[in-house]
């Protein structure tokens, strides 16, 4: 692989909490910043702020151009005016990650102690609901006492549950979608073959590869080529791949390559410049380190017991990294407390990644739900022009 | 659900006409209840319940088409299985728990019944009666599965495979110790029929059974 050149760091709009905040692992950070965008506007009532988590790789710029790639928002089929997540009646909040590198506090960041030196591997790890915690006080900040909807995907939809599970006052409706209460074995386990590749980059330097300026591109772009699998399923790769070569009729035995090895490459190379190495450890652990149930005695129904938050689950059929089985054990404690809960699993053959794609059956879900959570609200239709 | 049939997906469930036989159930439900519907359908039951009667009403069914059919018009329904999946429910979770048409069609009657009547204060159960004189005519004469508007599959694709009369459901609940605080037997489109007083005359007569049980 060719020298990769992250691009370069721009300014983000952020929120800064100078009197910091206090994480799970008992350390605590002097200051916070939490990039965020938002979308829409604030009823008068304070009533109809939507907030929406991004899944491990994502960011906050869900509904715009992204600054940096120049591609269109990762949500931008789902979120903006006349779309099932209504810009034109919802006020839409979304905040890049605590431990992400699009201007939240993470690794990148100026470190506490040593002054003139970025966090880099010596970042407190951080969990998925250290995350939440920083967006509360966004959200606070802005302020909502409560947010009409919290809504994402995979890693997104972890939030979503710990959204609901830690501050069920604050949240009217939840919508984890394609997600869990926990990572499996499997989850981890893929997500450690990506972490050693990071590590086995010479370039990595412990972590302290800010002080070559060299960025460790080969190992980070080996572990999103392996995520990347994982998001896909068999049939989708089949598909849009199948056994074709690039640039070739018939296998020579020479130099041969698969369509779906330079898709691959691409991917790679593609997210290492966008994606901090350090970030990406700091946020898989996060994942992997979640389990609703833990701090429960091992009985998920209790984190949402007497819940008053609506939820609406969504699985998607072809999807191994959260299968239907992982959301329906979500489901099931919920029913245990006696929640409100819709539940639908989308048949699709695109794996995972169904969740950010075109999926009608998925939008016409998420916007009924919507609709009908706002009748619930008595949030005011939407005026028709 | 056997006669389930997707309606159109684009008038609101306010606005359309609703099954003869679920108004009649809606009529039953007190304003402000908290509501299961099985085997909910398109979940037109509970659209009805929350927009006329307050009700906190929710819905289960097994058809995912269905299911998204109605989670995507803002009822909240959940795929499951009446079979299987009533057992997660938390003890009287509900005021009443509704299973139209659909006691015939599940694997294990009596535990759907008991966890019904569990998770719930009253269970309101409406069935096909395979007692009807039609169908005693039909068999008898012909010596054959009987066919009509509710029986309308063949043997061995129906998905109907406990078929039972009102007077085996009486004789059920006794058996159960349920409670029959009303009952009625309805025509095939849902209209409340003239047996009242006589269950020996409504199993003859009576295309549906419909009763309201709670435990003793």
């Amino acid at each position: 692989m060719d020298q990769i050149e992250p691009f370069a760091e721009i300014t983000h709009q952020t929120a800064v909490f100078a009197d910091g905040m206090a994480l799970d692992c008992g350390r605590m950070l002097r200051q916070m910043a939490v990039a965020y965008r938002t979308y829409g506007s604030l009823n008068a009532e304070r009533s109809n702020a939507v907030l929406i988590c991004h899944a491990l790789t994502g960011d906050q710029y869900v509904a715009e151009t992204h600054p940096l790639t120049g591609r269109p928002g990762w949500w931008a089929n789902l979120v903006g005016p006349g779309l099932p997540i209504d810009t034109d009646r919802f006020f839409v909040i979304c905040a890049n990650v605590l431990g992400g590198c699009m201007g939240s506090t993470g690794p990148r960041s100026p470190h506490d102690e040593k002054p003139g030196e970025p966090w880099g591997h010596d970042f407190p790890p951080v969990t998925i609901r250290d995350m939440v915690r920083a967006q509360k006080k966004l959200v606070d900040q802005l302020g909502i006492t409560q947010l009409f909807a919290v809504i994402g995907g995979s890693m997104g939809g972890m939030q979503v549950l710990e959204w609901a599970a830690t501050y069920p006052e604050q949240v009217f409706a939840a919508v984890p979608i394609a997600s869990g209460a926990h990572h499996s074995a499997q989850n981890i386990a893929y997500n450690e073959v990506g972490r050693q590749a990071i590590f086995a980059d010479p370039d990595f330097n412990d972590g302290e590869y800010w002080r070559s300026g060299v960025i460790p591109a080969r190992g980070l772009a080996v572990a999103r080529m392996v995520a990347h699998i994982t998001y896909l399923s068999e049939a989708a790769l089949t598909r849009k791949f199948g056994r074709r070569l690039r640039d070739a009729s018939s296998l020579t035995l020479l130099d041969d390559k698969f369509e779906v090895e330079s898709y691959l490459q691409y991917q790679g190379s593609a997210f290492v410049r966008r994606f901090d190495a350090n970030s990406y450890l700091s946020i898989t652990r996060a994942m992997d380190f979640f389990d609703l149930a833990i701090d429960r005695g091992g009985d998920l129904s209790r984190a949402f017991a007497g819940t008053r938050t609506r939820f609406c689950l969504v699985s998607f059929s072809s999807d191994w990294l959260f299968p239907t089985k992982a959301t329906r054990e979500v489901v099931n404690a919920l029913i245990r407390g006696a929640a409100n809960v819709s539940f639908v699993e989308i048949m699709s053959d695109k794996g995972h990644d169904a969740f950010l794609l075109d999926e009608p059956d998925f939008h016409r879900t998420l916007a009924g739900f919507i609709a009908g959570c706002a009748e619930h609200r008595g949030l005011p239709p939407k005026e028709t022009p | 659900m056997p006669d389930g049939s997707l309606r159109s997906a684009r008038e609101p469930h306010a606005a359309r006409p609703m099954r003869v036989d679920l108004q009649l159930i809606a009529d039953l439900i007190t304003p402000g209840s908290r509501v299961l519907d099985i085997g909910c359908g398109d979940g037109a039951l509970i659209g009805h319940l929350f927009h006329t009667r307050g009700c906190d009403a929710r819905g289960l069914e097994l058809d995912m088409a269905l299911v998204t059919h109605a989670v995507a018009h803002g009822v909240p329904v959940m795929q499951g299985d009446a079979d299987t999946d009533l057992v997660h429910y938390p003890d009287q979770a509900f005021d009443y728990v509704v299973l139209t048409r659909t006691l015939q069609a599940v694997e294990r009657p009596l535990e759907v019944l008991q966890h019904m009547l569990r998770i719930s204060t009253r269970a309101i159960v409406s069935f096909p009666n395979f007692g009807h004189w039609y169908l005693r005519a039909q068999l008898g004469i012909t010596g054959r599965m009987p066919m009509t508007k509710s029986w309308n599959r063949m043997w061995y694709e129906t998905p109907n495979i406990h078929p039972c009369t009102i007077q085996d459901f009486f004789d059920l609940c006794k058996a159960e110790g349920y409670v029959v605080e009303q009952w009625l037997a309805l025509d095939d489109e849902g209209h409340r029929a003239p047996w009242r007083r006589f269950p020996w005359l409504a199993n003859l007569f009576g295309e549906q059974g419909l009763f309201v049980l709670r435990r003793r």
